[in-house]
């Protein structure tokens, strides 16, 4: 399995004196059991790519080959797109809307034609790899849960119908740290489990770090640049130009190899840094 | 100075469907808090620990199932009172889509104002000044909904300002925000507090929380440590037993003094460790 964007560009409003290019020449392979973190500031087209990858928006031009199949063709149809592609929007929550929890998460694969017993067990399987409870809430309302308990319940209906490739917009947004931690820790465990391509919009630069294998990061409709967390990271001014943090740790790091702490600055567990530290301030001592 | 809010002993009940029969929350379960006239208090705590019970308790927007909440003197839970109390404590919400109340820019932040029958011409000059003030001056015509969420948010804030109120209530204003739009609202804050605001923000990040005079953090409906920032983020065990993280620099700190760095104890911001940091070379 595996995505690949050709030449992907965007206009808005094409003719029209507000015409507006969303997407610009973008181009990158995605492999089958990556983790990718896509970052960029807001507006800079994250979220317009995402409609995209699962063909809720159609390019002005470029293709989008998702095993071996040009979805931004016209013809292509969505349902065949939707069994390959699984979409999880910002505040999934609100779109929850069935009587129940068991209801909610088996609309998808019951679309996708799946017999009644392989639709049961779907669910089970979904609610189980998002950390609920199958028995517990299988019959409760979905909006008699928890703030964090409804947002893996929407994921699960996501999560249940087995996409190869499953992309979540922002899947910590307006999360306490506690339940933003379950939450990452779940998508996680769902791409561990099924080893399938996750992509995942985000603010938060230490998710960054301790997730993804490969980052994709956005600005002004261009894809700026690909690569691993350390490298993506290393380049802290031109991510600081378009509006773009490094983790917290790395920022404070690089602050102190500014004020003549001469240490690495590329680490993204505290321990670590702090060895790291301990061990300049000895040399320095030594000096 | 004089305390603007006093709150005794509070409990605040609400009822929701359970699974047979509709059950009791004891959300804030005897609670006092006095905010002193100037001050800058963050109260941080999980989702459902009873912050934003709270925030909305001292302004009368909920009134308490026991116990009292004054404001400037008056009861929230004297109807008479009720406008002077909005008005001496103005609220600012999460998510500024539930808080634009017209389609454009001027005539949401001149609604408040316009309900307090003030002449149009103050209103005009003070729509101007609390615009300037967020930095929406520029976008006085424009179409509110088409903003992003930071300049929405900072045109609510403007709405609540241009009431003149003596204290600010802000609940979890940057949740649904971008870092930037955060650091924005959050530079806002500041400034109201060094204008004389007193200001009460509600929050779950820590780092927003260290730069108040004063941090409260619930817990399970009650305060669980109260106190200036440096004293309140020295205890860890109690923060993570909230399920909350104490900022970074606080605990890179611990981990250095754990490894015989000499460091003063009042670290709580990245700054400040930095610099005692490159002093110590």
């Amino acid at each position: 399995m595996s995505i690949e964007v050709r030449d992907l560009s965007h206009i808005y409003g094409q003719g029209t004196p507000d015409e507006q290019a969303a997407l610009q020449d973008i181009s990158f392979v995605l492999h089958g059991g990556e983790m990718v973190a896509l970052i960029g500031h807001t507006g800079s087209g994250k979220s317009t790519l995402v409609q995209h990858l699962n063909g809720l928006l159609k390019p002005n031009s470029g293709e989008i080959i998702v095993d071996g199949t040009d979805i931004a063709r016209p013809g292509v149809s969505m349902l065949d797109i939707r069994r390959h592609v699984g979409l999880v929007f910002q505040y999934p929550e609100y779109q929850l809307f069935e009587e129940t929890v068991a209801k909610d998460v088996a609309f998808g694969p019951k679309n996708l034609g799946l017999d009644a017993e392989e639709v049961d067990h779907r669910v089970r399987e979904a609610l189980t790899l998002v950390g609920l409870d199958y028995e517990a809430v299988k019959d409760r309302s979905p909006f008699d849960l928890s703030g964090g308990q409804k947002r893996k319940a929407a994921i699960a209906g996501v999560v249940a119908m087995r996409p190869d490739i499953l992309i979540l917009d922002e899947p910590t947004a307006g999360l306490d740290p506690g339940s933003h931690r379950e939450i990452m820790e779940m998508v996680k465990r769902i791409h561990d489990s099924t080893r399938n391509i996750t992509i995942f919009v985000t603010h938060d630069m230490n998710d960054v770090a301790a997730l993804a294998d490969k980052v994709l990061v956005m600005s002004r409709g261009r894809l700026l640049t690909v690569g691993s967390p350390t490298e993506v990271f290393s380049h802290r001014t031109q991510l600081s130009a378009v509006g773009l943090d490094v983790p917290p740790l790395m920022d404070l790091l690089g602050d102190l190899k500014e004020g003549g702490l001469p240490v690495r600055t590329e680490i993204f567990d505290l321990d670590e840094a702090a060895d790291e530290i301990c061990g300049a301030l000895k040399k320095q001592k030594e000096k | 100075m004089a305390d603007i809010i006093q709150a005794e002993n509070l409990i605040f009940d609400y009822s929701r469907p359970g699974s047979e029969e509709t059950e009791t929350v004891r959300a804030l379960d005897g609670v006092s808090l006095s905010i002193e006239e100037g001050s800058f208090t963050a109260i941080i705590g999980r989702n459902g620990s009873g912050k934003s019970t709270l925030a909305k308790n001292l302004n009368g927007l909920y009134l308490p199932s026991s116990g009292r909440v004054l404001v400037n003197g008056w009861d929230t839970a004297d109807d008479d009172r009720i406008w002077d109390i909005r008005q001496t404590c103005g609220m600012v919400f999460q998510n500024p889509d539930n808080q634009l109340v017209a389609s454009i820019v001027e005539d949401d932040v001149a609604f408040g104002p316009e309900n307090l029958g003030i002449p149009s011409a103050e209103i005009r000059a003070r729509v101007e000044r609390v615009l300037r003030q967020v930095g929406m001056a520029d976008y006085r015509e424009k179409t509110a909904h088409l903003l992003s969420g930071g300049q929405k948010q900072r045109v609510a804030i403007a709405g609540v300002i241009a009431m003149e109120p003596r204290c600010i209530l802000f609940d979890e204003p940057m949740a649904m925000l971008d870092p930037q739009g955060r650091a924005e609202i959050m530079e806002i804050i500041r400034a109201l507090h060094r204008a004389g605001h007193t200001v009460v923000l509600i929050t779950h990040f820590m780092d927003d929380a260290a730069g108040a005079d004063r941090v409260v953090l619930m817990d399970q409906s009650r305060i669980v440590l109260d106190g200036e920032p440096r004293e309140v983020f020295q205890e860890e065990e109690i923060i993570r037993a909230a399920m909350l993280e104490p900022p970074l620099a606080v605990r890179l700190a611990a981990r250095l003094r754990a490894r015989g760095v000499e460091l003063p104890p009042d670290i709580i911001t990245t700054e400040r460790l930095v610099d005692c940091l490159c002093r110590l070379r």
